[in-house]
């Protein structure tokens, strides 16, 4: 079986971001850049599964310029197997990262397509189902345990929802996005930085795949969220219930 | 490099220094001595005062009756020559004690008790020092505002001859920042404010009191960084960094204090304002005076200002952590780092097995990068402009240094997370130090070849008595554990950044001739006849009593 994982270039998590002075966008000119938390845990979890013996090969995936080739280089270093870059010259919001994923999974034929839950630039928790749904696999959002049954084809999936946890039980293939308590990503150790040199990266553009790439989503304006006023220290109860009353319209 | 706070799954990755000063009520309590002064190290519950005695073997000796319960992480030769000291150590007679008369000028000059501190809860923590192992007995902490008002009760004291402790962020680690016995501590905390800051030429003025961190993240947006690193930067102080000459992290980078401080304003004993607050890079004006403040650990004049050249903040930073088989492979790859990592080599530090152990023992959510044990770990790190091409610069060195054998195994941090816990585990070894138990620290540098010889030759004395560790910056030639004469011996300092304190007031001779300590006394007692500057710290107390 082939795991194929999806992974973002995205600011690195410790980063203080900036919005760009013409509101465009976020700053990121000589910002540090990483690979997306969610999709560093996504692929530990596929290279356990491989190292499991459930699959034979995990295919690293990224989508975007060329500097994204620095993030699959990280991937292939934690011990994935190849990597594709998908060439784009400006970052795609999630239905367009899901057609393209479709795509190479026409082609890739994987049993098991792993993402981080979100991005942790656009936050929008939508990439992996709207793979799942372009594909017409089930789907296990929000993994936080993945077992995985050779015999029945199948993977049992915890998640975790706001009740607390949920297990499912999803035929393969499927598509699988992994949250924080998932597992604990492993270092690059340098014998394996010296054996990521000689393992392959596959450059495809839009065309190869034939997606359509037209989005319906238009960004308008980036702006920093309002500065938090201070807070007010009042003399006595009844002062307290004034302002709750007559300031903050809350009583 | 900026060590940020994160949060992932609920664990909250501190900074080494905020975890440092949170550790401070868990000692337990000591009461003073007779003399105010007193050192304490615990065994397994059990609690000993150390009697005095000059002599270091004798003390190995003792450690060795005492039995095999002792389990000391690092030796720690305070008590050889203070606690000697601790009994012979006398206050100053010539010394006035506070009376109501002094509270109430206080009180007039600083506007109100909010300055005038006499709380005794809040004098417990300033009378102690952050690895508990100095308390003092002072009645009174000062807060000054401004060098104004620093100039007033300096002028007063020097009149009443009241002797005083300068106090910062009190992170020291040779009991230089708290009082001996009741001296009025004069503690700038308040007076934190950024005066000035160039962005074209990276000159930053601010006040004494101003805490590193702060300084640090006041400069990350203009895209700039303190030329300074250590891991007390969240409670330790500038001024405090300037008048011990605090190396830290950063130093085989940026270099010394004694380099990257353009000028300051200090306050002498008698209320005079030294105003050699320069923003030149170049002045050849005169004595450079401002030297003599830089590392005199207080004991010539309060600093209440620093002008100080910051660095351009470069967004590249990698970090490595290495595993090497023995100590020779260590200096080789220093060398070899130097050579072809070059300009961008921004630390290099080294830390053993055992201060490996002692962390992953100690500290929460800390694992070795690293999957197997080595006897030896590096961290190397680089600083530059280019992301793609300093990586590649960095990983081509250590597949080569692979090749080669001089590194057995190591990891390279994905992202900045992964960098912060590497960091973790070398900034984390004093924690962890406190956490274990009673240690002794030594801070010592050596030419670089001896370095661990030192570890070696302490673990051969010591066998199973007490676990040795070594760890430090390498790339500056400095080491923490172990002896003094052995130092000497070799050519060595004696404190190679902490500075001297109360610990090693005694021990100066040590590491410089008596000529230059002369001189050093003729100064003292010209800038401060009375000595009430931070008296019984620094320089031999010999000189000074009556």
């Amino acid at each position: 079986m082939k795991i194929l994982v999806a992974v973002k270039r995205v600011v690195d998590y410790a980063v203080k971001i900036r919005v760009k002075p013409d509101k465009t966008g976020v700053d990121t000119q000589n910002v540090k850049m990483s690979m997306n938390p969610f999709c560093e845990i996504a692929l530990e979890e596929a290279l356990r599964i491989k190292e499991a013996g459930f699959a034979k090969e995990v295919v690293a995936v990224s989508i975007g310029p060329s500097q994204c080739v620095d993030t699959l280089r990280t991937g292939l270093a934690m011990g994935a197997d190849r990597g594709i870059h998908v060439e784009a010259s400006y970052s795609f919001l999630p239905l367009t990262i899901a057609k393209i994923l479709k795509s190479l999974a026409d082609v890739e034929n994987p049993g098991l397509i792993f993402l981080g839950k979100q991005a942790i630039d656009d936050d929008c928790n939508q990439t992996g189902q709207m793979v799942a749904a372009l594909l017409g696999w089930p789907q296990a959002t929000f993994a936080s345990k993945v077992v995985l049954d050779k015999d029945k084809q199948s993977a049992t999936v915890d998640r975790e929802v706001d009740e607390g946890l949920e297990t499912l039980s999803v035929d393969l293939p499927a598509v699988i996005t992994t949250d924080l308590r998932l597992n604990q990503p492993r270092y690059a150790t340098l014998p394996n930085i010296m054996k990521a040199k000689s393992k392959p990266i596959k450059k495809m553009t839009l065309e190869d795949l034939k997606v359509d790439i037209k989005s319906d989503i238009e960004i308008v304006e980036v702006t920093e969220p309002p500065k938090r006023k201070s807070g007010v220290i009042v003399s006595s109860v009844d002062e307290l219930i004034y302002k709750l009353k007559n300031e903050a319209h809350v009583v | 490099m900026m060590i940020r706070r994160w949060r992932r799954s609920g664990d909250f990755l501190r900074s080494a220094c905020k975890s440092l000063t949170s550790l401070r009520q868990k000692h337990n309590s000591m009461s003073p001595s007779v003399s105010g002064f007193v050192n304490r190290y615990e065994s397994k519950g059990k609690t000993f005062e150390s009697n005095a005695w000059n002599d270091h073997n004798r003390e190995l000796d003792h450690h060795s009756c005492v039995g095999g319960n002792l389990w000391m992480m690092q030796q720690y030769k305070s008590f050889g020559s203070s606690s000697s000291s601790a009994s012979k150590l006398q206050r100053n007679p010539l010394f006035s004690s506070l009376e109501p008369r002094d509270v109430s000028f206080f009180n007039e000059i600083l506007g109100g008790e909010k300055y005038v501190v006499q709380d005794e809860e809040r004098l417990e923590t300033a009378n102690t020092d952050w690895m508990h192992k100095y308390k003092g007995s002072s009645k009174l902490m000062l807060l000054p505002k401004t060098t104004e008002e620093v100039s007033q009760i300096l002028k007063y004291c020097d009149s009443r001859s009241l002797a005083v402790v300068p106090q910062g962020g009190n992170t020291g680690l040779v009991g230089g920042s708290v009082p001996v016995f009741d001296e009025v501590i004069i503690n700038v905390g308040l007076m934190n404010k950024v005066l000035s800051f160039d962005e074209v030429s990276g000159v930053l003025v601010c006040e004494a009191g101003c805490i590193l961190e702060n300084l640090a993240t006041f400069l990350d947006p203009k895209g700039f960084v303190m030329p300074l690193d250590l891991g007390a930067k969240g409670s330790c102080h500038i001024g405090g960094n300037v008048s011990t000459n605090a190396g830290g992290l950063r130093l085989i980078r940026y270099g010394s204090l004694h380099g990257t401080v353009l000028g300051l304003e200090a306050v002498t004993a008698n209320g005079n304002v030294l105003d050699m607050l320069g923003t030149l890079r170049k002045d050849n004006t005169g004595y450079d005076l401002k030297h003599l403040f830089i590392g005199s650990e207080g004991s010539l004049g309060i600093v209440t200002k620093v002008s100080i050249l910051t660095q351009p903040k470069m967004s590249s930073v990698n970090l490595a952590f290495i595993a090497c088989k023995d100590f020779l492979s260590c200096q080789k790859l220093l060398v070899e780092a130097k050579r072809n990592l070059g300009e961008i080599l921004s630390a290099f530090e080294f830390l053993d097995n055992n201060s490996m152990d002692l962390v992953l023992n100690h500290l929460d959510g800390v694992r070795n990068p690293v999957s197997s044990s080595e006897n030896f770990y590096i961290l190397i790190e680089t600083t530059g402009s280019g992301e793609t091409y300093d990586r590649e610069k960095l990983e081509a060195f250590l597949l080569k240094s692979l090749e080669q054998g001089l590194v057995s195994d190591g990891v390279i941090a994905q992202d900045i997370n992964q960098a912060s816990s590497f960091w973790r585990i070398r900034e984390g070894i004093t924690e962890a130090l406190q956490k274990a138990g009673a240690f002794y620290k030594y801070d010592l540098s050596l030419p670089v070849e001896e370095i661990y010889n030192i570890v070696n030759d302490l673990r051969g004395r010591l066998g199973d008595l007490a676990n040795v560790m070594g760890y430090g910056h390498l790339g500056d030639g400095l080491i923490e554990p172990y002896v003094y004469e052995w130092t000497s011996k070799h050519r060595g300092s004696i404190s190679a950044e902490h500075g001297l304190g109360v610990m090693k007031a005694n021990e100066i001779f040590y590491s410089k001739s008596p000529e230059t300590v002369a001189l050093m006394v003729s100064i003292k007692k010209l800038l401060d006849p009375k000595g009430i500057l931070n008296p019984y710290k620094v320089l031999p107390h010999s000189f000074f009593s009556p």
